[in-house]
């Protein structure tokens, strides 16, 4: 895939963050089906189709540059985005071994990784590094393992350690969550760190998600799609500075809402980790507008009918209760009642 | 998911060298056919051998004991089991250097606990080889450790002299032929806060730890044991797969799993030593009694005869229906 990275757009201020014709296209749609509820939704993270945000395990898009810069300016403002409790060493080398083996590996002209013995060199041109360094040694690196890779990785990362039959949140680099924090929710275990979802305990989701991924296999790591909304291009969505996004919630109109209001689709991945015996969690966002959605005739019709049919309590988590109904009053001008094929491809 | 050790995810070795090191065990040395290095792995691990005997596949859990930070090899221990239901004697007859093996990735079931504030390590026998990657770890760490290793007799004790070199303060040595035991409830009931004990050796020996444990008020998730069951072998029965919508019949020294397999069937599993919960399967049916031999099923589940862990357990039956 020829990448084209824009470096004009942002995350913050005016909101220039675009999707080019490709991009929309790409976009992971996460309603294979007009209605949505809660899914053990887990397949195994194999290579989707050419082209797709799948094809490779972990995805580098148009806004990979743009990204990484958004993510620097964060950590720049709140360092406690970026933790990792010291047990948690041999997870963060793991960590950058899979983010640095994985990119050099799909993207050949991009990066490249050199490995002689524990004496590695890696080079990013998209971000014009170009690093010796030893691996296992912490001091050879500019900063921790964790902290070095997940700069040059879209999306946020999440290390977990395993013991007593549970998983803990003990590291990660999380600077553009949908309103959840790293920093609140450090040393928790899977059920706690999920306390705030709604409905997924009483399903059971989360007992059967915790036990197939306390034996989550080595090379076979396995994905999910999560999505909610956001009003602009926010990717930085975080409790921490709610008061300066939590307003432009109350901005949205039936005259701006193509613009304004995006459809935010998680691609999560998860691999079992070979030195540490922990888990790496990536959250990878993806962003549309909803006047993107409604290029795709099929898409249109589909969001329309799941957010005007979704379950009060996920309007409630997923913070729509004041747009959604601008929302599907202004998608329903696209949904003539015809039947939508099944999957999220455009048609 | 399938857990099929014989798909895409196994990786093809090449025996190198057998070393024989005590008149029952073989250490087999493993590099990767196609060059380079194995996966990395944690300390604990061990990995699925697909043998491939002329009547059947064997799939037999090892634990690698070469050091985690060198990829090039993976070393594992092989005891000749007596009577052996054909893993092991298949390790011991059937492959020589350069025979070529297939293995799956490692998994670890029992890794160390990173929040220990000290390890006291247990050994009993061929038990002694997950401990020999963790020491690899232990030594690089600065958590105080200890391992207590017992053998039947120092003929038979695998890796004494190893372990004598290397750890001459760490490493404390028993011999049941001396009359030397190790004092379990003389350790346990001596131990800083924050010590976690792991116990891998003879079934007898883990019973007694985890007994001795429990009445001293150690918390269970301080207490980490390993125990791969051979799958035990017992009466020939025969299995309805309601799904799939076959019959199996399992021979007396044959798993349920491996006829499962051998139907043709992909069935779910991970450790194969009744361990991880993984191939844990519905019994629809069930005429006669469940014979479980696993260490992951709850009693009560044990007694419900409605669950059953096909990679160690059998049955006493005329009539088995299983949800696969």
């Amino acid at each position: 895939m020829n990448v084209a990275f824009k470096q004009d757009q942002v995350y913050r201020g005016d909101y220039t963050f675009r999707n080019s014709p490709a991009a929309i296209r790409r976009f992971p749609l996460p309603f294979p089906e007009d209605r949505y509820m809660y899914s053990v939704n887990i397949e195994p993270h194999v290579p989707g189709p050419v082209g797709s945000v799948i094809e490779f395990p972990i995805d580098c898009d148009e806004h990979y540059v743009e990204e990484c810069r958004e993510r620097a300016i964060v950590i720049k403002n709140d360092p406690l985005r970026i933790q990792a409790l010291p047990h948690m060493m041999s997870a963060q080398w793991d960590t950058l071994e899979l983010g640095m083996q994985s990119l050099a590996q799909s993207y050949p002209d991009k990066f490249s990784l050199t490995r002689n013995g524990r004496e590695w060199h890696w080079i990013n041109r998209p971000l014009g590094l170009d690093q010796k360094f030893v691996f296992g040694e912490p001091k050879s690196l500019p900063y921790e393992p964790l902290e070095y890779i997940t700069r040059q990785l879209q999306g946020d990362w999440v290390i977990m350690d395993q013991r007593d039959n549970d998983l803990w949140v003990e590291g990660g680099m999380v600077t553009g969550p949908a309103d959840w924090s790293m920093d609140f929710d450090m040393g928790m275990s899977f059920k706690e760190w999920h306390g705030p979802v709604p409905l997924g305990h009483e399903m059971g989701v989360f007992d059967r998600a915790l036990k197939f991924l306390l034996n989550l296999r080595l090379n076979e790591p396995i994905r999910r799609y999560n999505w909610t909304m956001t009003v602009n291009a926010n990717l930085d969505s975080s409790p921490h500075n709610y008061p300066e996004w939590g307003p432009d919630r109350t901005t949205v109109t039936i005259e701006n809402v193509a613009q304004k209001l995006h459809l935010r689709t998680e691609l999560q991945g998860l691999w079992r980790l070979p030195r540490s015996n922990g888990i790496v969690f990536m959250v990878r966002t993806y962003m549309l507008s909803l006047g993107d959605v409604a290029s795709i005739p099929k898409w249109a019709r589909r969001v329309h009918r799941v957010l005007r049919d979704l379950h009060p309590a996920l309007v409630d988590y997923k913070g729509l209760t004041r747009h959604r109904p601008i929302a599907v009053k202004w998608l329903s001008q696209f949904d003539d009642g015809s039947p939508t094929t099944p999957g999220i491809a455009p048609e | 998911m399938s857990g099929g050790a014989d798909h895409a995810d196994t990786i093809p070795v090449r025996v190198v060298a057998i070393e024989e090191v005590t008149p029952q065990i073989r250490r087999f040395t493993l590099e990767p056919i196609a060059g380079g290095e194995l996966p990395a792995f944690s300390g604990g691990s061990h990995i699925i051998v697909v043998m491939r005997g002329a009547q059947r596949v064997y799939r037999n859990p090892y634990s690698l004991m070469s050091s985690p930070h060198d990829l090039g090899n993976y070393q594992i221990s092989v005891l000749r089991v007596d009577p052996s239901r054909g893993g092991s004697a298949f390790m011991h007859e059937q492959v020589r250097v350069g025979s070529e093996i297939e293995i799956a990735h490692p998994v670890n079931l029992f890794s160390l606990a990173k929040l220990a504030r000290k390890h006291l390590l247990l050994a009993g026998g061929i038990g002694i080889t997950p401990f020999m990657a963790q020491l690899h770890d232990l030594r690089a760490g600065n958590v105080p450790y200890e391992l207590h290793y017992a053998t039947r007799s120092p003929e038979y004790g695998a890796y004494c002299e190893l372990l004598s070199g290397n750890e001459p303060t760490a490493v404390s040595l028993y011999h049941d032929s001396n009359k030397h035991f190790i004092d379990i409830e003389g350790l346990l009931g001596d131990q800083p806060l924050g010590t976690h004990v792991y116990v891998c050796g003879p079934a007898g020996m883990i019973t007694r730890v985890l007994d001795t444990a429990h009445a001293l008020g150690w918390p269970d998730s301080h207490v980490h044991y390993e125990k791969f069951a051979a799958p035990p072998t017992g009466d020939a029965f025969d299995a309805t797969l309601l799904r799939s919508g076959i019959d199996v019949h399992v021979q007396p020294d044959q798993s349920l799993l491996e006829a499962i397999e051998a139907a043709g069937v992909d069935a779910p599993y991970l450790c194969r030593g009744g361990v991880c919960g993984f191939c844990r399967t519905e019994v629809v049916e069930v005429d006669g009694e469940l014979i479980h031999n696993d260490h992951f099923l709850s009693d009560q589940e044990k007694a419900s005869g409605k669950v059953i862990m096909p990679c160690v357990s059998r049955a006493r039956c005329t009539k088995l229906v299983l949800d696969l």
